[in-house]
């Protein structure tokens, strides 16, 4: 089994070096990178943004409850700003990622392989590693750290519309509290997280799609462990990098 | 030449040409490897033994780079058709142009529609190919292999599950492509008929070998078993009907029981 994993590993390190390989190339047809991210980023949006409201709604209530005992719910907007920043919106949008737009991704990829337009490209001199893998894999880059960016800021509007509506929290007290704990060191490990998980599930997402069985179950299981693997190192990085940013500061 | 997959040999001693100018068949029972032996052709896979030459060039040897100079100047028309599923009938036509040349789109839309107009499809130019019928799809595919207007041009199955009238059309355009343009064609198939009338020379391909070469009414003609059960369609002969099997009888009583 450790062997299985680790030639797999080594695997889609050498695809991700070839498919590295092809994004400068790959620039020169725009179009098919803003395709991909329409795709992968705009069709995701209003799955993510309800998300972040419910989440950010659950936050502010398990928050006020929570702070109310040391008599500082006005801490509210601090406490949702650092974990919808942090951790929250990287990690759960990540998660939804690889749910929507990288099972897409996988299943689009692997029944072309099945159907053979791959071997057609092939056929007619044309790189499906740069027309149908790397504009994917940069749309999925890209569409990562504003599909974070949005899940948080929903969230945050969901936590104040509990916190401040229902529960009673200065609205002053809420976001100028915020406002003062929140620094740009904070916001940078929003984004680095939310980039590297976006490097990590899309290339995961276009390598099973592009290595599957050309079958209908092998297009099957490539779209589980798609779901299975980004999911294990959406958290595995996630912790790695909480543990180097809080060496870091 | 030899292939072999898992230690199975698909060709061994296998020795074949296709001449420039000239439709060239080959037949043979299914799984006999003629889908392999395109492979073989195009670079796709790569023989054991042996060589497959195309204009004098190995094949095996050339690099990536090489390998997608010779695939531009040959056309490829795909058992299923194989269109890209997200792009209308006129994009996937004009998909190789796009990629390979910087034509304007006034030029691109006379050259897709030219040949649209070619295979009678230019009035589905901005259907999907999910609303074509097969006929239809394998028709545009064909108007995307010839496109570029290639030196050689490869069918693989181009008949199968097609009505008579589509197996017509498309047994037509081969038949016009290489006499108008005088495209080298690569066919196929195990549609004796449909191929009769239009290849100039044929090979019958079985367990590995040509077991027959020669015009297809020189192979009509032939008296030798395993010919005369292909271009028969005789469930007896040469190649078994049944893939080897324990006892038919002792096998349903020990069900059975």
């Amino acid at each position: 089994m450790p062997v299985a994993w680790l030639r797999r590993l080594g695997a889609m390190t050498l695809f991700f070096g070839q498919v590295c390989a092809r994004i400068v190339p790959s620039l020169g047809k725009p179009g098919l990178i803003v395709k991909q991210i329409y795709n992968a980023g705009a069709r995701s949006l209003v799955i993510v943004m309800l998300s972040g409201l419910f989440v950010g709604m659950v936050l502010g209530l398990l928050g006020f409850d929570t702070l109310q005992r040391f008599g500082s719910e006005d801490s509210l907007g601090v406490l949702a700003a650092l974990g919808m920043l942090k951790v929250l919106g990287p990690v759960l949008t990540a998660l939804l990622f690889a749910g929507r737009a990288g099972t897409s991704l996988t299943s689009e990829i692997g029944l072309m392989k099945s159907t053979d337009q791959l071997t057609a490209m092939q056929m007619m001199a044309v790189d499906p590693l740069r027309y149908v893998v790397a504009p994917r894999f940069l749309g999925g880059i890209i569409a990562m750290p504003l599909l974070a960016a949005t899940f948080s800021v929903i969230g945050l509007y969901g936590a104040q519309l509990i916190g401040v509506q229902q529960m009673g929290v200065d609205v002053g007290a809420f976001w100028s509290q915020t406002q003062n704990a929140v620094d740009l060191h904070d916001v940078n490990e929003g984004i680095v997280k939310s980039l590297v998980f976006g490097v990590a599930c899309s290339l995961i997402a276009v390598y099973e799609g592009y290595q599957c069985e050309p079958t209908p179950e092998g297009v099957g299981l490539a779209t589980t462990r798609t779901v299975v693997t980004s999911s294990v190192m959406v958290l595995l990085l996630n912790y790695l990098l909480t543990a180097a940013f809080l060496t870091k500061s | 030449m030899r292939y072999a997959v898992g230690g199975r040999a698909i060709f061994d001693g296998l020795n074949v040409t296709a001449r420039k100018g000239r439709i060239t068949a080959f037949m043979g029972p299914s799984g006999t490897g003629k889908t392999t032996l395109l492979r073989l052709i195009t670079g796709q896979s790569v023989a054991e033994r042996g060589s497959v030459k195309v204009w004098g060039r190995e094949v095996s040897t050339m690099s990536t780079r090489e390998l997608f100079a010779l695939r531009q100047r040959m056309g490829m028309l795909f058992q299923n058709g194989a269109l890209l599923t997200d792009e209308d009938v006129y994009e996937n036509v004009a998909f190789p142009v796009r990629a390979h040349t910087k034509l304007p789109e006034s030029l691109i839309r006379q050259l897709v529609l030219t040949k649209l107009h070619a295979v009678g499809l230019r009035g589905a130019a901005r259907m999907t190919p999910a609303e074509l019928s097969g006929g239809m799809q394998r028709r545009v595919a064909l108007a995307r292999a010839i496109v570029m207007d290639p030196d050689i041009l490869i069918y693989d199955e181009p008949f199968v599950g097609l009505d008579p009238i589509s197996m017509g059309v498309i047994c037509r355009l081969i038949k016009q492509m290489n006499e108008a343009l005088g495209i080298t064609s690569i066919v196929v198939s195990h549609d004796v008929q449909e191929l009769s009338t239009i290849a100039h020379d044929s090979f019958l391909l079985s367990g590995g070998k040509v077991v027959a070469s020669g015009t297809p009414q020189e192979l009509h003609g032939s008296d030798l078993a395993e010919v005369k059960q292909f271009m028969g369609g005789l469930a007896d002969g040469p190649v078994p009907f049944h893939y080897p099997a324990p006892d038919y009888y002792s096998q349903l009583l020990e069900t059975a029981s």
